[in-house]
């Protein structure tokens, strides 16, 4: 009886370790199967890629790459790493689409922009990073003054108007989110929506109002308002929304839902929750966006965006690829996912969206919208967080 | 001797030596030079703060200094010792319950009540919130049938410590319990038959027998507490870790984040300090002849119902409630035509991933339980303490202190999964060291001298006596680092090899943009899949019961 349990256990021991065994081949078995889907057409030689012409088009010389370049990228080969802070069911498609029609293998690290920005900055110049696709400006603020990102090139600055890219020309917006207040229709008519979102305070306001404080994008707002306005201003509001009994949530969507049922008549939130509502749905909703087209603190825009750090080592592949984000392919492929706003002009905008070119937005370079400490604390001090 | 100042018989060995104080001079080398070895990995979360810490220089100290490092001080403080005490609370009745009386099913609730332990703090959090939280589960319920319209708030203190307690107790549990099963009753017997009535038994013998265990987890717990930051991020309650992460994804500011992860290093080493203190040099094998036989079990009798009761209450708070919530993300979102994505080669690499941890965590473990253990001494203290440090920082230092040694000093390393086992053990080390140190504490040295004495080499006597004899132990510590590993979180997302999916980070992805019914169906995987090991260690122990 007792040797037969010390046998079962020595099984189970041995069970274990040929498991383990597999775990380690697991990965290596992924990681064919993964080149195996990856069109690489080209002989992958990133060194020698990246030593050709800067000047966009690089046919591989390859005879396969006989096939005449579809695109302004073209066929160019290699192998490109991209730091992700936008999510794999969001990106993945138009990256796949990215590797298609270059030739180039991307390979991509996904997970949150804040975390992915410190881990760029820890790695140092040995980042195996190319380049960073973030969820938000401020990220690529951080980078931006600890010197870490590469100038783009001006061809593709210029495919995007000043005010959604650094004015060091070192990151670019790739699609832009408005603030908004969505309001229920039913209780609210778009006349009664006050001319400036710091105007919310006002008692008739009371017990109507939701918001998210713990929400990265309600910071970045607060954040500009700081800016633009002062702290003073700045706490005065939300000390004054707090008394005006707003309700905090704990996401935007959240928000959003609870205009759609009447818990609440307003909120503050990012425009593309409703747009989500709305297709999920299927059909109207008793709830619309309003979004402040007067230079009003609450008329902010954020950028997700992308950079190239200064030490790719595929520049050109990392170009092509910042390129491509701002074809418009891609831009139309952001638009209807995520209906967020496409930054560049002549791509159709989501037409429940006010134009871009109707906003104007209060004057302030999204980089700084890194300065989320004192806003963080301002939060605390209110008793919000 | 056996523990300090109780009024019980004091055990003496055979012989009538003094407990051997294995000769310092010959520390086993093949035990220390792995035991450094390990010893230097969980050092480098430390040197990458300092290092951090020192770049910004003397502007960090009145950045440190403020009010608010004491408000987070004495939070973390707070939350940890009432989610301790209230752990405690919670697992030492069920221990007792299904360790020493005939509780009808005891195997069953054996196996459920440790279960919680695989639920990961991120999950638990939201279900707390969807049950207890505004427009949450209960409150419609109340609000229909009573009209109830508001329930006590629950983000802050109340429901950071609610979720972690109802989330930690297994930790104190499975000390609590195991300690139980292993208790000589000989000792209990001797009290009561020198007329100390069951309570006096219970408190004046029972209880004091089991400090080692009580300590041990009760470590656990409140540093668990101390590093988690799902919990109180998601319910809002302001301690180092919220603070540490603000830092990190709000401000970019990595001085200040490791001038506070420095103080939380602090807070950690007092902790240490005070269970080695509490610890004490008792012994606690059986050390006069006989031999050993599991304790008689009390019958419950009209007590049956209650402690059933009690019981159920707890695993339905703990286990169903939670799986509850998830599972109707699921119904939910499949109602709502969303496919169900369930990605097996996540799950696969899940499983090898922290079954490889889980090895390497045992064998690292082993030469430190064993030197603590067999070899007592200013060094292979110094080393088990060591091993605490990163247990109780916030996953998010840990995985940044090796992408910044990783990335910079060995490259061929960053982004693999070896990097990613150096990082778990890092993180959960203790959890192993722990269970193996107490499994290895209820082993007689005697038995080993005898083997000795036969002729058997020391290497050869702890193959062929020592391991078989602590098994069970080396089974709970694989099957408790299994379990971490496969709902940690932080290091698995920053340091995996590229395009390695597990399904903690697929929860993740999920989650982050609040595609809830997305990231139900991994999240109830990983439940699943981690709860296996757990209830065969949990099944498995219950055999060695009468």
């Amino acid at each position: 009886m007792n040797t037969q349990r010390s046998l079962s256990r020595r099984e189970m021991f041995r069970m274990m370790g040929a498991l383990a065994g597999a775990s380690f081949l697991a990965p290596i078995l992924a990681a064919c199967g993964g080149s195996e889907s990856t069109p690489t057409t080209a002989p992958t030689a990133g060194g020698q890629a990246s030593t050709g012409s800067s000047g966009g088009a690089t046919p591989a010389s390859t005879p396969r790459a006989a096939t005449p370049p579809s695109t302004p990228t073209g066929t160019i080969g290699g192998t490109l790493t991209v730091y992700s802070g936008r999510s794999e069911n969001l990106v993945k498609p138009i990256i796949d689409r990215f590797a298609q029609e270059t030739g180039v293998k991307v390979e991509v690290r996904y997970g949150n922009t804040a975390e992915m920005a410190a881990a760029i900055l820890e790695e140092g110049d040995n980042s195996p990073a190319d380049v960073f696709f973030a969820q938000d400006a401020g990220a690529l603020g951080a980078l931006a003054r600890e010197q870490r990102l590469a100038s783009l090139p001006a061809d593709i600055l210029d495919l995007v108007e000043p005010r959604f890219r650094s004015r060091d020309g070192v990151w670019v917006g790739v699609s832009g989110r408005a603030r908004a207040v969505v309001y229920n229709t039913e209780r609210v008519a778009e006349s009664d929506i006050p001319p400036s979102i710091l105007d919310f305070t006002d008692p008739k306001w009371k017990n109507r109002l939701g918001w998210a404080p713990t929400n990265a994008s309600f910071q970045a707002a607060v954040t500009a308002l700081r800016l633009l306005r002062g702290d003073e201003v700045a706490r005065q509001w939300l000390e004054g929304i707090r008394d005006n009994g707003a309700k905090v949530f704990e996401s935007n969507d959240v928000i959003v839902r609870a205009v759609i049922n009447g818990e609440i008549d307003a909120g503050f939130v990012n425009h593309y929750y409703l747009h989500r509502e709305l297709a999920e749905a299927g059909h109207d909703l008793p709830a619309r966006n309003y979004i402040y087209r007067n230079g009003d603190p609450g008329a902010l825009i954020n950028v997700a965006g992308a950079a190239i750090l200064s030490t790719a080592t595929q520049q050109e592949q990392a170009a092509a690829f910042v390129r491509f984000l701002l074809q418009p392919e891609a831009q139309a492929y952001f638009a209807q996912e995520t209906h967020e706003y496409p930054l560049i002009p002549g791509v159709p905008t989501d037409p429940n969206l006010v134009p871009l070119a109707e906003i104007q937005t209060p004057d302030l370079d999204l980089s700084d919208l890194a300065d989320l400490d004192a806003t963080l604390e301002m939060l605390r001090d209110v008793g919000l967080l | 001797m056996f523990t300090r100042g109780a009024s019980m018989p004091q055990p003496t060995t055979s012989t009538g030596a003094r407990p051997r104080r294995a000769a310092r001079e010959h520390l086993p080398p093949l035990l220390v030079l792995p035991a450094l070895i390990v010893a230097l990995l969980m050092v480098a979360p430390l040197g990458y703060l300092v290092l951090r810490a020192a770049a910004a220089g003397p502007e960090l100290l009145p950045l440190l200094w403020r009010d608010r490092t004491l408000l987070l001080i004495r939070n973390s403080l707070l939350l940890a010792a009432t989610v301790t005490a209230a752990c405690v609370a919670i697992a030492l009745p069920l221990a007792w319950l299904t360790a020493r009386t005939d509780l009808p099913g005891r195997r069953l609730w054996t196996v459920a009540t440790s279960l919680p332990l695989v639920i990961p703090s991120y999950v638990g959090g939201f279900a707390v919130i969807a049950t207890l939280g505004p427009r949450g589960a209960l409150q419609s319920l109340l609000e229909a049938t009573l009209g109830i319209q508001r329930l006590p708030e629950i983000y802050g203190f109340f429901g950071a410590w609610l979720t972690l307690t109802l989330l930690s107790y297994p930790y104190l549990l499975l000390a609590l319990r195991s300690a139980l099963l292993g208790l000589d009753p000989a000792l209990e017997e001797a009290a009561r038959s020198l007329g100390l009535g069951p309570w006096g038994t219970f408190f004046r013998v029972t209880v004091p027998l089991l400090r080692p265990a009580l300590l041990a987890g009760s470590l656990l717990v409140a540093l668990y507490v101390l590093s988690d930051f799902g919990a109180v991020s998601l319910l809002r309650y302001d301690v180092f870790t919220r603070a540490i992460y603000n830092q990190y994804r709000g401000a970019f500011d990595r001085s200040l984040a490791a001038g506070l992860a420095l103080v939380l290093v602090a807070i950690t080493a007092v902790l240490l300090a005070l269970d080695a203190r509490a610890r004490g040099r008792a012994r606690y094998y059986r050390s006069t002849a006989g031999v050993t036989r599991p304790p008689a079990r009390v019958r419950l009798g009209r007590w049956t119902p209650l402690a059933l009761a009690y019981c159920a209450a707890i695993v339905t708070v703990t286990l169903v409630l939670p799986i509850g919530v998830i599972a109707s993300w699921l119904v939910r979102g499949l109602r709502a035509g969303e496919p169900l994505r369930l990605v097996w080669s996540a799950a696969l690499n899940s499983v090898g991933l922290s079954l490889l941890a889980g090895l390497v965590a045992i064998l690292a473990a082993l030469p430190i339980a064993i030197l603590t253990v067999r070899h007592p001494s200013r060094l292979s203290h110094a080393i088990e303490r060591l091993t605490y440090l990163g247990y109780g920082l916030p996953g998010i230092v840990v995985a940044l202190a090796l992408v910044f040694f990783g990335a910079r000093h060995v490259p061929w390393l960053y982004q693999t999964l070896g990097m990613l086992v150096v990082a778990y053990l890092i993180r959960f080390l203790p959890q192993a060291v722990g269970t193996l140190r107490a499994s290895l504490l209820q082993v007689s040295p005697r038995v080993e001298e005898a083997a000795r004495s036969l002729g058997h080499s020391p290497p050869r006597v702890w193959l062929r006596v020592t391991m078989p004899l602590t098994y069970p132990g080396l089974f709970s510590a694989g099957a408790l680092t299994f379990l971490t590993v496969m709902k940690e979180l932080p290091a698995t997302l920053l340091l995996r090899p590229t395009g390695f999916d597990t399904l903690a980070t697929q929860v993740w992805s999920a989650t982050a943009e609040a595609f809830w019914a997305r990231g139900a169906a991994p999240a109830l995987l990983l439940i699943l899949l981690s709860a296996l090991p757990m209830a065969v260690t949990a099944w498995r122990d219950s055999r060695f019961e009468p």
